[in-house]
């Protein structure tokens, strides 16, 4: 545990020490805040316009469903295949690059305790990333009254959604000493990953279906509606585990143990 | 301390080490010896983990690296041939991260980071961020990284590649320092600096041992002969059957002709003075004498023809001459190393 928080820490200092900690986090508050805005000010401006018209439906226009949900599910996750590569990108591509991999590599640390340590900087990092959106959001609750407990399961979703795409951007960068190739490469595959649910339009036999299991957004829908399933829960931690388990295997390959 | 059996690697069709065998004593000091591409940094990441070995065996401190990685990596201290660090830290930090990942204890670490600090002569430079720091500088930060949890074993690559000449003789120094208390390897392409530091050389060549011994035993036996070199205006062919028929002369080659100056490469009687005789023989014929010097094999002469002869060819003699005859008994001489 002790040689894992060492990597984690340092790699969180790296991304601190470094613009990319606060280019991920501006480039986030400013993405995030404009599409806020943009929901909070049409649901202002409809909820009047209903009003207007003798309250009809009015109260069925709720917070939760009008801005919070169309934040997550619409934009946040959009945000994230864009801003989890810079995050992950530099994971094993720096080290690769400039001959630290051979330090970690000859240090008496497993393999597992250096990506868990890197896994967790990087995951620290999204985590903080993350609560900027939850600063934007208190807003409503001092404006309004939207509902709290949909929202943790929002949060929880949106965290593993990220902490998924970190495990497999991370094991991208295993590949390259390029971080630009890294991100663009994660950025490709994590837009596929998002659009595999698309097939079920056109088709509808068995490999559809397995495809759109597959997608990662088809398992964020429950957690965007307030609702925690233990299927979704499944489908992101097997990510997240597949993720590492990739990563081992493909650190093991530089060794040239294959 | 270390015991190297039948290391060898393979870059898929490649072979990039073969069979390579060696121990080193403890507290013993070994040059790795070879040209770019001989295959020492790959044994060198093998006994170090970093690379797995395709076969053989590698212990250190009686721990097989293949079996229990992690024990044997705690004995060793590895300094790889571009320092890894970390340029946006400073050197303080990077010592003190590297001692956690060495395993340090907390008690410990800041009492270890100051030591190699004093001992690398960094302690001016512990607050300074390391990529701004001179190639010299992050070199010794390099070692002191290697030195950090006391190993029993350093494994130094290349370590004096790229610094300038009076911190090469300041590294030298830390290392036969070092020598005693821990067990060294350090790779090098640099003749001099073997018989300066090491007790023992292996030469690798190819990916094979070449040759092994003590520095002063292996230079007297790489180079079994004198060599004067002479640059002389006259007529080639001419200059050199004359100098070949100076008393003690075994051979004379050609190295460079340009316009009517020639430059030759005379070989004597090992510890024979030619010198005189030589100069006697080139004014007596009315030559133009420019220049006369000692002249040694490099190493890189020394490979060339040590790796030629690996791979079954002939070593090209520029120019052919009498003496030559004579020449042969001694060709057999040099190739006993190669055994």
């Amino acid at each position: 545990m002790r040689n894992i928080l060492a990597v984690a820490g340092k790699e969180l200092r790296a991304y601190f020490h470094s613009p990319i900690a606060y280019l991920v986090m501006a480039v986030y508050a400013v993405l995030c805040g404009f599409f806020f805005y943009s929901f909070a000010a049409t649901y202002v401006v409809q909820t009047f316009r209903m009003q207007a018209m003798g309250g009809m439906g009015a109260p069925n226009m709720t917070i939760n469903d009008y801005v919070i949900r169309p934040l997550f599910q619409g934009v946040l996750t959009i945000v994230l295949l864009l801003v989890i590569p810079l995050i992950t990108m530099r994971l094993y591509a720096e080290e690769k690059r400039s001959g630290t991999i051979e330090l970690l590599l000859t240090s008496p640390v497993t393999d597992f305790q250096i990506i868990a340590g890197k896994f967790l900087g990087a995951l620290a990092l999204f985590g903080t990333m993350i609560l900027i959106t939850f600063a934007y959001i208190s807003a409503l609750f001092v404006y309004g009254n939207p509902s709290a407990k949909p929202l943790i399961a929002q949060a929880l979703g949106l965290f593993l959604f990220g902490a998924a795409l970190l495990a497999l951007g991370m094991w991208i960068s295993t590949f390259t000493k390029n971080q630009i190739i890294a991100a663009v490469v994660s950025f490709a595959a994590f837009l596929l990953i998002y659009v595999l649910n698309w097939v079920t339009a056109y088709s509808s036999g068995a490999v559809s279906k397995v495809l759109s299991y597959m997608a990662i957004t088809t398992h964020f829908d429950g957690f965007a509606k307030g609702v925690v399933d233990l299927k979704d829960l499944v489908y992101y931690v097997s990510v997240i585990a597949l993720g590492i388990f990739l990563t081992a295997r493909s650190v093991e390959a530089l060794k040239g143990r294959v | 301390m270390i015991e190297v059996e039948n290391l060898t690697k393979r870059y898929g069709p490649t072979l990039a080490v073969s069979e390579v065998s060696f121990q080193v004593q403890k507290g013993e000091i070994l040059g790795f010896l070879g040209p770019n591409g001989a295959g020492k940094t790959t044994t060198m990441r093998i006994i170090t983990g970093f690379l797995s070995p395709s076969a053989g065996r590698v212990r250190v401190a009686g721990v097989d690296v293949v079996e229990s990685p992690l024990e044997a990596k705690r004995h060793i201290g590895y300094l790889p041939e571009n320092p890894p660090v970390y340029t946006d830290m400073t050197v303080n930090e990077y010592l003190a991260f590297v001692g956690r990942i060495k395993g340090l204890p907390r008690a410990e670490l800041k009492k270890r980071v100051g030591e190699v600090s004093d001992k690398c002569s960094i302690t001016d430079v512990q607050d300074r961020q390391i990529g701004k720091l001179s190639k010299g500088y992050r070199q010794r930060v390099g070692l002191a990284q290697a030195l950090i949890h006391n190993p029993d074993i350093l494994i130094l690559d290349e370590p004096t590649a790229g610094l300038d000449p009076k911190q090469i003789i300041e590294t030298r120094e830390l290392i036969k320092g070092l020598a005693g208390q821990h067990t060294v390897i350090l790779s090098t392409h640099i003749l001099p600096e073997v018989s300066k530091t090491c007790q023992r050389v292996v030469v690798i060549s190819k990916g094979t041992v070449v040759a092994m011994g003590a520095p002063d035993e292996l230079t007297a036996r790489l180079q079994g002969y004198g060599s004067v070199l002479v640059t002389v205006e006259g007529p080639a062919p001419d200059i050199m059957s004359k100098l070949g028929r100076v008393p003690g002369v075994n051979l004379v080659e050609q190295v460079e002709a340009s316009g009517a100056r020639v430059t030759v490469e005379v070989h004597t009687e090992k510890n024979h003075e030619v010198r005189s005789e030589l100069a006697r023989a080139i004014v007596e014929s009315g030559w133009g004498l420019f220049e006369l010097k000692t002249g040694g094999m490099s190493l890189e002469d020394i490979f060339l023809k040590l790796t030629r002869r690996d791979l079954g060819e002939e070593v090209p003699e520029a120019e052919t001459h009498p003496a030559e005859v004579q020449e042969q008994g001694k060709e057999t001489g040099e190739s006993e190393l190669t055994n």
